[in-house]
């Protein structure tokens, strides 16, 4: 493998930052420091301006293997994942069929192993997700799954969600849930507000997510189980999370690009490439999100990466299905949101990488079957997931130069500021001035 | 504000002007004389092709549009899809695609979808797409004819020509709309034509029909359907769409027919000049009382048979895009 000296970049570490050098050798971080030597041959590139921090971490991709492989397979998707400078990703159990079970969640850490970034993989709470019985938690944690969730729908049942709980506590796992009373959500495919009535479109209201995070909260401090709460959209949501947290409860909130980036008014042409669940919101709920990233309320941004084939997309908008991309945006996304030039390199750092790495369980102290470290510091022996991202960088979104193979995203033709340079992926440079290797 | 359809597509009554109302209702009084003709038949529309595309079923609204283009002399593509278009494996893109092939002008699109219309007018951007009906959305074409129902008869009572009144008739007219609001989008481009023409709409239904921005709307809610009996010059009624699964917002349709049906007890209080709509098809018994339905005050058979001209009118501004010629 090449050895690899990043030089003279911002080195982000978990509080400050430095310039510094950064040497790649045989996969791990071989010295950081001042001018550092670098081996013969070693190959020798000036990151200087960019960010240099570790490898972001996603807790929320939708991989669609198995079952829908002409919207995404695994390879494709850590493709996309590395181009927008993710290191690891967590792939979501709601593929066809579900991951409630070893077999499967095999298969996808095995087609993981191949792809160009680590694949953990998520495990579904119930069987078949359908939110009735538990599915395998216990033989799934002994495979090294450390995340579980009936993502697409949440546990609708609160008597089997303080099972699932229960029964995840001395595992050592943590749950996930996409918070929405399906009975309140049902048919709706937009915010519920003055433009979803002017549209005819059935919403879907803030109070729907809203009643599932409270009644969670409570199952929270009756079972005392972590839990992490998935794509949270509306303002009152994370002031509730925010309350239970300072109460101690063991809480964890991801918020989505496309949560702070865009609100429920893309929706008023009708166009299903704004369609998700939960829904853009308004501008107020969006105002919030966008908030929580800089107020601590949100202690990670995840992409939910959720690709679709095109033709689905053509469908009328009650009729397509729910989604977008988000893993290639991410980042230029986050960062633009954070305020742009006057981001905070640390803050942008723990949303990306740290503490998704540590509520995914992937941070180089947790224990390892079958990935390396994640989230950790830039520092001599740690393992080389590294990112280069450049605050400078400006470029247009466009759904032509895609690494998915879904085209599905709601970004296309938007001026974004800041790019990946380099991804390195256990020392190996997988993408290479903004372009796969 | 859109000051004029002509030349365009139809997709909703919200932002068209008052004048472009008018002109709509000023080319369909042009029209109905050709209706007494023994020759119904103006060249208006000839060598033009309009595609009437139904996907979802409806009996007098696509004959009312098939006429008005034949009236026309357009040729008519007429093509019903019942089931969706996801269920026939086709999306709406590549129907609309097919047909476009053959040459078109115009697409009279009916769909279970809101938004169906529009969609089809960002596939297809060269053809003029007149939206008859998409989801919970709009009815253009349904609220051209009840505003131009009112005012046929208003003028014919006052002896005066309807084209000269303008929208005069319309300044200060007491309009209750009763019943399922938020699933109707009929109540949508009625309230859009009658507020921009000048009436004072008010609306009445339960409180699980009304819509959830019903306070941003320009109409006031009146809680009670026996309060406004007597205030209403025109009423008109919204079906009460069962087969949407409308009845689980009620107890039951006796319930509802007790609070919100116009029954004979309710009809007596009436002004006898008051106006009774209702688009159809009528849940007789249920939103209205059969002998009630057959009060010369109801004047639904009337918005029937306009539903030919204003659409002649339509079609014509539409895709002729001149109101010059008229035969």
């Amino acid at each position: 493998m090449e050895s690899v000296v990043l030089r003279n970049g911002v080195v982000v570490g978990s509080d400050a930052v430095s310039v510094a050098d950064v040497l790649i050798v045989d996969g791990l971080i071989a010295a950081v420091g001042v001018n550092v030597d670098a081996p013969v041959g070693a190959r020798d590139v000036d990151v200087t301006g960019c960010w240099v921090g570790p490898g972001f971490v996603d807790l929320h991709t939708h991989l669609r293997e198995p079952g829908r492989e002409s919207a995404e397979t695994i390879a494709s998707g850590a493709l996309a994942a590395a181009v927008g400078g993710f290191s690891a990703i967590v792939a979501m159990p709601n593929t066809e069929p579900a991951i409630d079970n070893v077999a499967l969640a095999t298969y996808v850490l095995d087609q993981g192993s191949r792809a160009v970034v680590d694949v953990a993989v998520a495990g579904a709470i119930t069987q078949g997700r359908h939110g009735e019985r538990l599915a395998p938690m216990a033989e799934l944690a002994q495979l090294g799954v450390r995340l579980f969730t009936d993502d697409g729908t949440g546990v609708q049942n609160a008597a089997v969600m303080r099972r699932a709980l229960s029964y995840a506590r001395p595992l050592g796992v943590r749950l996930a849930q996409h918070c929405e009373d399906e009975n309140l959500a049902a048919d709706g495919s937009m915010n519920e507000g003055s433009l979803s009535s002017r549209l005819g479109l059935i919403g879907r209201p803030a109070a729907a997510e809203e009643v599932m995070v409270a009644r969670d909260i409570q199952l929270v401090r009756l079972t005392g189980a972590p839990l992490h709460f998935l794509h949270l959209s509306t303002a009152r949501s994370l002031a509730m999370v925010g309350a239970a947290r300072d109460e101690g409860l063991p809480v964890t909130v991801e918020v989505t690009p496309h949560h702070f980036s865009l609100d429920e008014s893309a929706c008023s042409t009708y166009d299903a490439h704004f369609k998700v669940n939960p829904p853009l919101r308004s501008p107020e709920d969006v105002a919030a999100v966008r908030a929580s990233l800089t107020n601590g309320l949100a202690d990670a941004v995840a992409t939910d990466h959720a690709p679709h084939a095109a033709e689905l997309k053509d469908l009328p908008f009650d009729e397509a299905p729910a989604g977008m991309l988000g893993l290639e945006h991410a980042a230029s996304l986050t960062y633009e949101a954070l305020g742009g030039s006057s981001a905070d390199p640390v803050r942008f750092f723990a949303l990306m990488s740290r503490n998704p790495a540590r509520i995914a369980g992937l941070r180089p102290s947790d224990d390892r079957i079958r990935h390396s470290g994640h989230g950790g510091a830039v520092a001599v022996g740690e393992d080389a997931n590294l990112v280069v991202f450049d605050p400078n960088g400006a470029w247009v979104a466009s759904r032509e130069t895609l690494q998915s193979l879904a085209s599905n995203t709601p970004y296309h033709g938007r001026n974004l500021m800041g790019r990946v340079r380099f991804t390195v992926v256990r020392g190996a440079v997988v993408v290479d001035e903004g372009v796969l290797a | 504000m859109i000051e004029s359809i002509r030349g365009r597509s139809l997709l909703s009554l919200h932002g068209v002007s008052r004048e472009a109302l008018v002109e709509v209702l000023d080319t369909a009084e042009s029209f109905v004389e050709v209706h007494q003709r023994t020759v119904k038949k103006v060249p208006a529309l000839k060598g033009r092709v309009v595609a009437s595309l139904f996907f979802e079923e409806s009996t007098r609204t696509r004959l009312s549009f098939e006429t008005a283009a034949k009236r026309l002399s357009a040729d008519v593509l007429s093509l019903a899809v019942a089931s969706s278009s996801v269920k026939k494996g086709e999306s709406l893109r590549d129907t609309i695609a097919t047909i476009d092939a053959l040459g078109l002008d115009a697409v009279v699109l009916r769909h279970r979808s809101s938004g169906a219309a529009e969609q089809v007018s960002r596939f297809v951007p060269h053809v003029r797409v007149i939206n008859a009906g998409d989801g919970l959305h709009q009815h253009p074409t349904q609220g051209l004819l009840d505003a131009f129902t009112i005012r046929q008869v208003l003028a014919e009572r006052r002896g005066v020509s309807a084209v000269e009144t303008g929208a005069a008739l319309f300044d200060g007219l007491r309009v209750l709309i009763v019943g399922d609001i938020v699933h109707s989008r009929v109540a949508r481009s009625d309230v859009d034509a009658y507020v921009t023409l000048g009436a004072h709409v008010r609306v009445a239904a339960p409180g699980t029909l009304l819509p959830i921005d019903i306070d941003t709307w320009p109409v006031e809610v009146v809680g009670d359907f026996d309060e406004a009996l007597e205030w209403a010059d025109v009423i008109g009624l919204l079906r009460l769409q069962n087969e949407r699964g409308t009845g689980s917002f009620v107890p039951s349709l006796s319930e509802y027919t007790t609070t919100f049906g116009l029954t004979v007890a309710r009809a007596r209080r009436l002004r006898p000049e008051t106006l009774l709509m209702h688009p159809g098809p009528i849940n007789r018994g249920v939103e209205l009382d059969s002998a009630v339905a057959d009060l010369p005050a109801a004047i639904i058979e009337r918005q029937v048979s306009n539903g030919v001209p204003i659409r002649m009118a339509v079609l014509y501004l539409t895709v002729a895009g001149t109101i010059r010629e008229v035969a």
